[in-house]
């Protein structure tokens, strides 16, 4: 494992691209099979399997070291990791010295870390306290993560990607295209993956392409193109995800690369329609067959993760599957084909299937229809109707080209609404993880209620600049009224607008209130705490028909 | 948390102070007489009518609060009388010239800690344990996740670091007052005879370090090299402002690393965005303040500076001492290891302009 622990360090201390690809090829070359396989499996984060709890871990090590749990609460906050704060305690463990221990990451992986996690309870805790002993220093961080299923690197797929590639000499789209899916850790996997084109390796049938991913749009660059050469779409509020029929056998996956079919029984006998080799792009939704819009993310949210849904559940909150993209067809990738071609064969295709599948009584496939563009002058104007036809803006696709893999910038734009906003107040602050440890970077914020008291309405972490981040952590700190734990209350004076994409009635909020995608947009140091909105205010968002869907 | 209003040293809007003595310690605003435990610029303000602090500490002190400042140098150990009390400075280890001061009156003493260290440390006397009836110490790295190596071991291996880019300038960032010495007198200690590059925060200190008699390794101001000199292979010391400042232009794919206790954490590692960050604080870590704590004997303890809640409760409710944090007072005033507001503040008033 010690290889693996100096390829992490490695790549934390190496800023350039260059020098982190180089130590990851140098890496999987110069291990073995096996252990090359874990390390991709781990750096891609295909194994997030939790062994142990981490509150398991921290009893073990506050068992031991006598330390009382406040006391490591505090140095998590500090820490933002319970693998990291108790590999930083361990030498208030005292424990007695021990043969180094050095195994291959495969070995842990496969027998040492899932028989740790067999054992009982003291004999658990010892077995655990024997290999923290024994570990040199830097694996013991590596092992708490390991074992507790949150191992991270901060390195881009695309990087590990290159490194294959540089290892393999294969292309990178065929080698991101070989991991889609899922990669068990195993030598034959890992010689299935770098084997030559010419080896003929043949491909699971399960397997789903790369996703093409858009950009934000960058109006200029856009305006200098002629609006001919673009297909327009709405962009809709559901989840992304590839419908694959091959082989009498249906894959629906999600863009998080999981298999979702169970989820959605409707989808997956509608797929039964479809001819043999064909996969479909495009977007998940609740849509009823008699609406004209999609029921919106909350319904969406209801079906998702809900493995064999309910019949009432299946009439309340029906599915739809809205293709925009046909990436296979008779089992030939169609993805080096321009989006024009491509798109005019989806539409053969959905006119060809029968009743049952595509028909709009069905609704359960549905052609994400092409908008009319005759000039740029006429975008900002589509984009405004977006959320009365309930979808979250606009695509732009460049219709000569080719279906790539990942983000790709100038030939897919997104092109969202604008989120809706609020003024709220500061409540509550806690430390982040990783990159934010120790730095008061998450969030609670609070508006008016009828009766002069500020009510929790959103958590938001994301939206300010290091220098804002530094300076409200440093007023947090003078500006703390009470702690929870990790939590301190402040002062309720600054003000922040939060953008968010959408809000909902919920019971399970105090405010009453669910917002979606809450995120600073502004610190507001111009706005005093009274000026904030108010929970009506938010209600009357709420209520806004030209802003809901 | 306050200080009982009627203690031998008391806290008052300008800081900690000693009617007895009349004579505030570390003053936060302009008083009439301060003593002063060392020269960062979070404990040393400018303003005030007297000054006491440590001898081998007044060139530093001169140098920031000006040349012209009443001051009275103590040597360690020598004890005087300030009004009715008896005033006594002992060294803290933390940095050239820093000291915990002891004050004794009416039968009482208090011994205020200042920021100290109790691991070795070559450019500075180390610390001296001294007993008093109550103890206000400084808690920054008060958490037992901070556990300190031996400086020279991370000095060999920012050695190591240095010599193995012979084709990358290093650039290692470290406050320019106290680390950046510690640094140099360490890499002396383990054999380096080649000069070392300062950035103009850092040169303004070497003067007094020198004629204190530390031994460091030649050293010389980056700005006195020719504009197109090759910086291969070169070790340069600057403060962690200058990172990522107009000041590194001049560095042609430079490996950097910062020094400071904070970097014994990963997140914070990575959120600094430096290449290397090796752990080395001038500061106790937890061992270091709970062993001091103990080494003092104190009836009664007040903590001040980072972690001051946590460390009075452990030992409150862990070693039945009585202990309580004198917070929020201090917290506001701390920079973020203390030093780098020295370095920020250096940087600005000293001729760096042209480095």
């Amino acid at each position: 494992m010690q290889a693996f622990a100096d390829l992490i360090q490695q790549l934390e201390r190496s800023p350039g691209t260059k020098d982190r690809v180089a130590a990851l090829a140098a890496h999987v070359q110069s291990v073995d099979g096996a252990d090359g396989a874990w390390a991709l499996a781990l750096l891609l984060g295909k194994r997030r399997r939790r062994l142990i709890t981490g509150r398991r871990l921290r009893q073990i090590c506050l068992e031991r070291s006598g330390l009382p749990e406040w006391l490591f609460d505090s140095c998590h906050a500090q820490v933002g990791d319970s693998a990291e704060t108790i590999a930083l305690l361990l030498p208030q463990l005292a424990l007695p010295p021990a043969a180094p221990l050095e195994l291959p990451l495969a070995e842990w992986m496969e027998s040492r870390l899932p028989a740790l996690a067999a054992l009982e309870a003291e004999a658990q805790a010892q077995a655990v306290l024997m290999i923290w002993a024994a570990l040199p220093d830097g694996q013991c961080f590596l092992f708490n993560k390991l074992l507790t299923g949150g191992f991270r690197v901060g390195v881009a797929a695309g990087l590990v990607i290159r490194a294959l590639a540089q290892v393999s000499g294969l292309e990178e789209a065929e080698l991101a295209h070989r991991l889609m899916g899922g990669f068990e850790p195993s030598p034959e996997a890992m010689q299935a993956l770098l084997a030559p084109l010419e080896a003929g390796v043949a491909a699971p049938i399960s397997r789903p392409y790369p996703f093409c991913l858009a950009s934000p749009l960058e109006t200029e660059r856009l305006e200098a193109t002629d609006p001919a050469g673009w297909q327009l779409e709405w962009k809709w509020d559901g989840i992304r995800a590839q419908l694959i029929r091959r082989n009498g056998q249906t894959f629906l996956w999600s863009r998080g690369e999981e298999l979702i079919n169970a989820s959605f029984p409707e989808l997956d006998r509608m797929a039964e329609g479809l001819p043999p080799g064909t996969v479909l792009d495009g977007e998940l939704t609740v849509w009823p067959a008699e609406a004209s819009q999609p029921a919106g993310f909350g319904p969406l949210q209801r079906r998702l993760g809900r493995q064999k849904p309910g019949a009432a559940l299946l009439r309340e909150c029906p599915a739809a599957f809205v293709a925009y993209d046909l990436l296979e067809q008779g089992g030939q990738d169609l993805r080096p084909e321009p989006l024009s071609q491509r798109r005019a064969a989806l539409e053969d295709l959905l006119q060809g299937l029968p009743e049952a599948v595509s028909s709009p009584a069905a609704g359960l496939l549905r052609l994400s229809p092409v908008l009319p563009l005759g000039s740029w002058e006429e975008l900002e104007a589509l984009r405004q109707q977006a959320r009365s036809v309930g979808a979250e803006g606009l695509m732009l696709k460049a219709l000569d080209s080719a279906y790539g893999v990942g983000r790709r910038r100038g030939l897919w734009w997104k092109h969202k609404l604008e989120p809706m906003e609020l003024d709220a107040v500061l409540l509550y602050a806690q430390a982040g993880s990783g990159r934010r440890a120790n730095l008061y970077t998450d969030y609670t914020f609070g508006l008016w209620d009828g009766e002069g008291r500020l009510v929790t309405f959103a958590k938001a972490y994301s939206g300010l600049d290091d220098s804002e981040i530094a300076e409200l952590d440093r007023w947090i700190r003078r500006h703390t009224t009470e702690r929870f734990g990790p939590v301190r209350a402040v002062e309720p004076l600054q003000v922040f607008s939060l953008g968010f994409e959408g809000l909902q009635r919920s019971s399970r909020h105090r405010s009453g209130l669910a917002v979606r995608f809450p995120r600073i947009l502004r610190w507001r140091r111009d706005r005093t705490p009274e000026s904030a909105d108010s929970l009506t205010s938010a209600l009357a968002l709420l209520e806004d028909p030209a802003v809901q869907r | 948390m306050v200080l009982p209003g009627d203690g031998l040293i008391q806290l008052t809007p300008e800081g900690l102070y000693c009617p007895a003595a009349d004579a505030w310690i570390d003053p936060w605003r302009p008083v009439s007489r301060a003593l002063i435990t060392h020269g960062h610029a979070d404990h040393a303000r400018p303003g005030c009518g007297e000054y006491w602090a440590v001898a081998s500490g007044e060139g530093v002190l001169r140098q920031r609060l000006g040349a012209g400042i009443a001051l009275t140098g103590v040597g360690y150990g020598q004890e005087r009388r300030l009004g009715g009390a008896l005033v006594s400075f002992h060294s803290a280890g933390h940095v050239l010239g820093s000291a915990q001061i002891r004050i004794s009156a009416g039968g009482e003493t208090w011994l205020v800690s200042g920021d100290y260290k109790r691991d070795a440390d070559p450019s500075c006397a180390p610390f001296e344990p001294v007993t008093a009836d109550v103890l206000i110490t400084e808690a920054t790295f008060g958490l037992p996740i901070y556990r300190w190596r031996p400086g020279r071991q991370v000095a060999a291996e920012i050695l190591t670091w240095w010599r193995e880019a012979p084709q990358r300038p290093s650039l290692l960032f470290a406050y320019a007052f106290g680390k950046a010495q510690r640094l140099l007198a360490e890499l002396a200690a383990l054999g380096v005879e080649e000069e070392v590059l300062l950035h103009g925060a850092v040169q303004t200190l070497m003067a007094p370090y020198r004629s204190e008699g530390v031994v460091l390794p030649p050293t010389r101001p980056l700005s006195e090299l020719p504009r197109n000199a090759s910086l291969a292979g070169r070790l340069v010391i600057a403060p962690p402002s200058a990172h990522r400042s107009a000041w590194m232009k001049r560095f042609v794919n430079p490996q950097t690393a910062f020094v400071s206790g904070w970097m014994a954490v990963r997140g914070a590692r990575r959120r600094r965005g430096f290449e290397r960050g090796f752990a080395l604080s001038d500061h106790a870590d937890w061992d270091g303040l709970l062993r001091s704590v103990r080494d003092c004997g104190a009836r009664q303890v007040y903590v001040t500076h980072g972690n001051s809640d946590g460390l009075a409760r452990y030992l409150r409710e862990e070693q039945g001492l009585a202990a309580e944090p004198l917070g929020r007072a201090f917290e506001g005033q701390r920079g973020e290891e203390g030093e780098l507001v020295a370095a920020v503040a250096t940087a600005v008033t000293s001729p760096v302009a042209a480095s």
